[in-house]
This record gives C-alpha cells, sequence and structure tokens, in this order.
C-alpha cells in the first residue's frame, strides 16, 4: 500500500516536471502531427487504390480492400519509427537531471526504495506515451465515422497494445541509460543508438539465417510487432516484451542501487 | 539517538572518514566541525544512508543504517550542502511532493506543511517557482523539507551557508528552538555558529576526529595554564621582578614595546587568578599599568590548532589572541 503510494508520489512528480515544461507539448504535438500527416497519405493512398479496384471490379476482379491492411497498419508502422525518435526525449532526464541538480539526494534519503523510484518514473514515461498514442488514435474515430464499412476493432486495439509496448521496451532501457550519466544530452544520444541497434536486430531475421542470427532476430523489437499490428495477440510476443521491459527496470534499478556503492 | 562506531569510508584509494565514532543524546545540538574535505559530508551521508559505510557501523533510533535503511529514514531530516530542490516546481508543490515520499498520510499533509512553512518563515514565496527564489528563501525551502515529517534527528549540513546575515541569525534562532524536541547534528566551518548554537562539538579533520567536547570546556583546555598580558610603563627589569615575586606566577618573559613600555607574558599556574596581586605588585612598585588582559584561545585557534597541526609542524603555534577581559 505505501509501495503504490510512493510509486505514485513519483509518477505525479514526473508528470509536473512533463507538463510544467515543454516536453509534453512538443511531444504530444509532434506525436499527432506526423500521426495525422500519416494517416492523411495512407488515406489518400487507400482511396487511390480503392479507386482503382472499384474499377477493376467492373470487369469482374480484384478482392475488397480492408482499411486495417491498406490504412491502420502502415499508420503504426510509422509511429513505431516516431516513437524510436521521441521515446529518448521522454526518458534523458529522468535520472540524468536528479543527478545534476543533486535531488536524487533527496529521493535516496527519503523512506521509498530504489525500485519505487525507477517504477515511478518509468511509468511515468509510459503515461505520457500512452496518452500521445491514445491522441493520435482520434484520427481513426473519423473512420468509424464515415466509412461505409467500418473496420475491425481488434486489430487497432492490438496495434495500439503493440505500440504501447514495443515504445515501454524503449521506455524502459531509456530510464537505466539516464541513470549511467548526469548528463541529459549524453543520456538522450545513448538512448537513441541503443533503440537503434535494438531495433536493427530484427533486420536479421531471415529465413536463411543460421541459429545465431535467428537468436539475434528474436531480441529485435520489431520483430514481435508484425502479429500483434496484424490483430493477432500472440501470448509469446506479449511476454517477450514484458520480459524486455523487466529486464531494462532490473538494469536500471541494479545500476542505482550499485551508483551508491561506488559514490 | 545517534551512535557512530568506528565508521570508515574509502572512494578507492582515498579514506574520506577514518574510523571516526562519536554519540549523540536525545535533544542534543552537536556541531560537526571541520576544514573542507574533512568528511563531515560524507559522515552525514552515510547517517542519512545515502552511502553505505566501508566500515563500522552507525546507529540512529537504534536502527542500523546498512540493516535497516528505511526506519533510519523515516526518522532522519537531512539538508545536503546545496539544498536539493526541482527549480521547475513552486514551494507548495514541492513541499506536497516531499511530504508523499516521506509517508505523511493525506490527512495530516497539509497541516505539516503548513506548519513548516510558518516555522521557516517563507509563507510569502509559497506560490512561486524555486528556481526565481534567492538563496536564503532556498535554504530556507530545504530546511522545511527536512523538518516537514517532524523527524526525531536532522541533519543540517551548512545550513546557514549562503544567507546574509540576518538570516543567518534568523536560522540559528530556528535551528536552536527545535533542539529539544529534535536531535540535530549541523556541520559547519563557520566557528561562532557552533559556540551559539551547539551544546558539543566534534571537530574532524582529515577523517579523524581530533577532539569532542563542549564550546566551552574546548576553550578551557587548549587555553592552557591561564597565560597574561601586562603593559607597564616605566622600569622594565623592575617590573619584571615585581610580577615574579607574585605568589602562584610561573614565569615572566618582557617583551619592550616602545622606549618607556613594556609587555610582560606571564603564565601563572593553571585555575588561579593572579591578575589583582599583579595590579597591585605593579603599583606598588610605582609604575603605571596600561593593561592588563587574560590570552585564551578563541575556538578558531583552537580549530586552526587542532586542524593544522601537520602542516604547521616546526613552526610556532598559532599566536593565542588577546581576550579583553581586564583591562586597566
Amino acid at each position: 500500500m505505501t509501495a503504490l503510494r510512493n510509486v505514485w508520489a513519483i509518477v505525479e512528480k514526473e508528470w509536473r516536471h512533463y507538463f510544467g515544461s515543454p516536453i509534453a507539448y512538443v511531444a504530444l504535438m509532434v506525436w499527432t502531427l506526423l500521426f495525422g500527416i500519416f494517416f492523411y497519405f495512407a488515406f489518400s493512398l487507400f482511396l487511390r487504390q480503392s479507386m482503382m479496384a472499384a474499377q477493376q471490379m467492373e470487369f469482374g476482379g480484384g478482392p475488397k480492400m480492408s482499411l486495417n491492411e491498406w490504412l491502420i497498419r502502415p499508420v503504426m508502422h510509422n509511429m513505431a519509427v516516431v516513437a524510436l525518435f521521441l521515446t529518448p526525449m521522454l526518458t534523458m532526464r529522468l535520472f540524468a537531471e536528479e543527478k545534476r541538480q543533486g535531488t536524487i539526494e533527496l529521493l535516496a534519503t527519503a523512506p521509498i526504495t530504489d525500485l519505487q523510484i525507477v517504477l515511478g518514473k518509468f511509468l511515468a514515461a509510459v503515461g505520457l506515451y500512452g496518452l500521445m498514442i491514445l491522441a493520435g488514435l482520434l484520427n481513426l474515430a473519423l473512420v468509424w465515422h464515415y466509412a461505409s464499412s467500418p473496420p475491425e476493432w481488434k486489430p487497432v486495439v492490438s496495434g495500439a497494445l503493440a505500440l504501447l509496448l514495443f515504445g515501454s521496451c524503449f521506455l524502459a532501457l531509456g530510464v537505466f541509460v539516464s541513470t549511467l550519466t548526469r548528463n541529459q544530452i549524453v543520456a538522450g544520444i545513448l538512448s537513441f543508438c541503443l533503440f537503434l541497434g535494438v531495433w536493427t536486430l530484427g533486420w536479421a531475421d531471415d529465413p536463411s539465417a543460421g541459429p545465431v542470427m535467428k537468436a539475434l532476430a528474436y531480441l529485435g523489437v520489431t520483430t514481435h510487432m508484425e502479429d500483434l499490428v496484424k490483430g493477432v495477440v500472440d501470448l509469446k510476443d506479449v511476454v517477450f516484451y514484458l520480459s524486455f521491459i523487466v529486464f531494462g527496470l532490473f538494469l536500471a534499478h541494479q545500476s542505482v542501487q550499485s551508483q551508491r556503492w561506488r559514490a | 539517538m545517534i551512535e557512530v562506531e568506528n565508521l570508515t569510508k574509502r572512494y578507492g584509494r582515498t579514506t574520506a572518514v577514518d574510523g571516526v565514532s562519536f554519540r549523540v543524546q536525545k535533544g542534543e545540538i552537536l556541531g560537526f566541525l571541520g576544514p573542507n574535505g574533512a568528511g563531515k559530508t560524507t559522515t552525514m551521508r552515510i547517517l542519512t544512508c545515502y552511502l553505505p559505510p566501508t566500515e563500522g557501523t552507525a546507529r540512529v533510533a537504534g536502527y542500523d543504517v546498512f540493516e535497516a535503511p528505511l526506519e533510519v529514514k523515516k526518522r532522519v531530516g537531512y539538508i545536503p550542502e546545496t539544498p536539493p530542490l526541482y527549480p521547475d516546481m513552486d514551494v507548495d508543490s514541492f513541499l506536497d511532493f516531499c511530504a508523499k515520499i516521506k509517508g505523511l498520510p493525506a490527512a495530516s499533509r497539509k497541516g505539516k506543511i503548513d506548519e513548516a512553512v510558518g516555522k521557516t518563515k517563507i509563507g510569502d514565496v509559497r506560490g512561486k517557482l524555486i528556481g526565481r527564489l534567492s538563496k536564503g528563501y532556498r535554504q530556507r525551502v530545504g530546511l522545511a523539507q527536512a523538518i516537514l515529517a517532524n523527524p526525531d534527528v536532522l541533519i543540517l549540513d551548512e545550513p546557514t551557508a549562503g544567507l546574509d546575515p540576518k538570516q543567518i541569525i534568523e536560522t540559528r534562532e530556528l535551528i536552536k528552538s527545535l533542539g529539544g524536541d529534535h536531535t540535530i547534528v549541523l556541520s559547519t566551518h563557520i566557528l561562532p555558529e557552533v559556540s551559539m548554537t551547539c551544546g558539543r562539538v566534534v571537530i574532524i579533520n582529515k577523517g579523524k576526529v581530533v577532539a569532542e567536547d563542549t564550546p566551552q570546556n574546548l576553550t578551557r583546555r587548549l587555553r592552557g595554564a591561564g597565560a597574561l598580558r601586562v603593559d607597564v610603563r616605566g622600569d622594565a627589569g623592575a617590573a619584571a621582578e615585581a610580577v615574579r615575586a607574585v605568589a602562584g606566577v610561573v614565569s615572566v618573559h618582557p617583551r619592550p614595546e616602545s622606549s618607556e613600555a613594556t609587555t610582560l607574558e606571564v603564565e601563572a599556574e593553571a585555575g588561579r587568578d593572579v591578575r589583582a596581586e599583579i595590579a597591585r605588585a605593579v603599583v606598588g612598585r610605582g609604575l603605571d599599568l596600561l593593561a592588563l588582559q587574560q590570552v585564551g584561545m578563541s575556538l578558531e585557534e583552537i580549530f586552526l590548532h587542532l586542524t593544522t597541526t601537520d602542516t604547521a609542524h616546526g613552526e610556532a603555534p598559532p599566536a593565542p589572541a588577546a581576550a579583553p577581559e581586564v583591562t586597566a
């Protein structure tokens, strides 16, 4: 009970920082703007294609085009790339700034545990990131409103879940990187490089690849998004993401604790 | 309330704190005195569970800082040297956050914050961003944070650093008023602060405790055998002879000041006040007594004496200053 209250106090404080500074607004604005642009392009493409398909239909050919496949899935994939760029900005200051300001001493001497601090900071970042995803999804509400045959909602939900899990992996790693330095710019750049590295692991996914490459590819965060975005919620993907997050937070926690010993 | 035994902290090869032991009773105000880099901050950080000790133990309110850090943290209020504040928060929300992480229940939070704000006199800046406050106010917000949960023990690392004289006096008054209810350890290198606020002093140098006593006792102990300075006008030889004849005087060293005035450095037996006899003897010989002063060491000199002994090796110990107690 007290543990939850402590975590919540940290979450609240971090949100105060996010929204008391331009960070939250810039992140929300960039995210929704790009979501809107990608949505617009995907939608125009869909309209053109379906127009063509309709013409072909007159000659008795062409399948019915799915909004999920043509519109929602590409937008989700694009937003994953945006997440790659934005998530370092959400996490880079979390610990680095506390260390620079010396406020880490306030947290470290308060009756709360290191784990509660790490969790609080992580959840605060996930909260803001979740808000960004929700704000982006507003675009999709238009589709429901106007489309003659609305798209399936399940892939949208699982796609949003994929974005959330995938981004949370980055956020967990980002929290860890932020504990390593007192300079938030350094934390930001390092996080970005690390995220990019984890991302590119997925590229090794090739049917002809050897067992080592296969294993590496399995660790790539993008590999596990495919099914989720298609609407297939496979437990192994969810478990992969959750373990990735736990691992990231574990590193962060170890780092915070070990720094006391080395300080 | 606080028991520190044989505390040692090493950073790699450097030893910041080396076998420090001391105790603080409940309600006592302990002054922790030492030059910069003596290990004051490190000791305080160990007491607040910010750093683990390399060796030795420290217990606060019966809880070991290493075994039960959460219990210790619940009972300790702490301000580091630079108060840990979030510049982008206003005072009220900062204190609210502190109250939450200190585990104050929601019902009493508001009251405790008001109380701390009142005690530290920061009521007029409650709505302001901490980043816009002056150094004095920031220091006091830091103090408000420390006393917020009404902790048994307060650990204050240079609480008056960077304040103006009026604020320093106010802060000292505040600290004094907090003593009794709270056990306080305060570090400083401002000596008058110690004699004004603290009941007991621990002087630390290069990680080691070099002295521990009340400020009064320290002064008395280091004053040595009662030293006197006697200024006379007239025949220096006759004056020295007259003083030497006084019972209780151990030695007399005449030092001519000008053609007619002489200063006699007189050492008397410890604990024996010979000033009246000396005055009578000098005047009885028909000489003019210009001044008669008891020479004591101020806390500053004791401090210098204790903390610079190795650097001053071979040099004369710092010259004792004259405490103007009797001036004829």
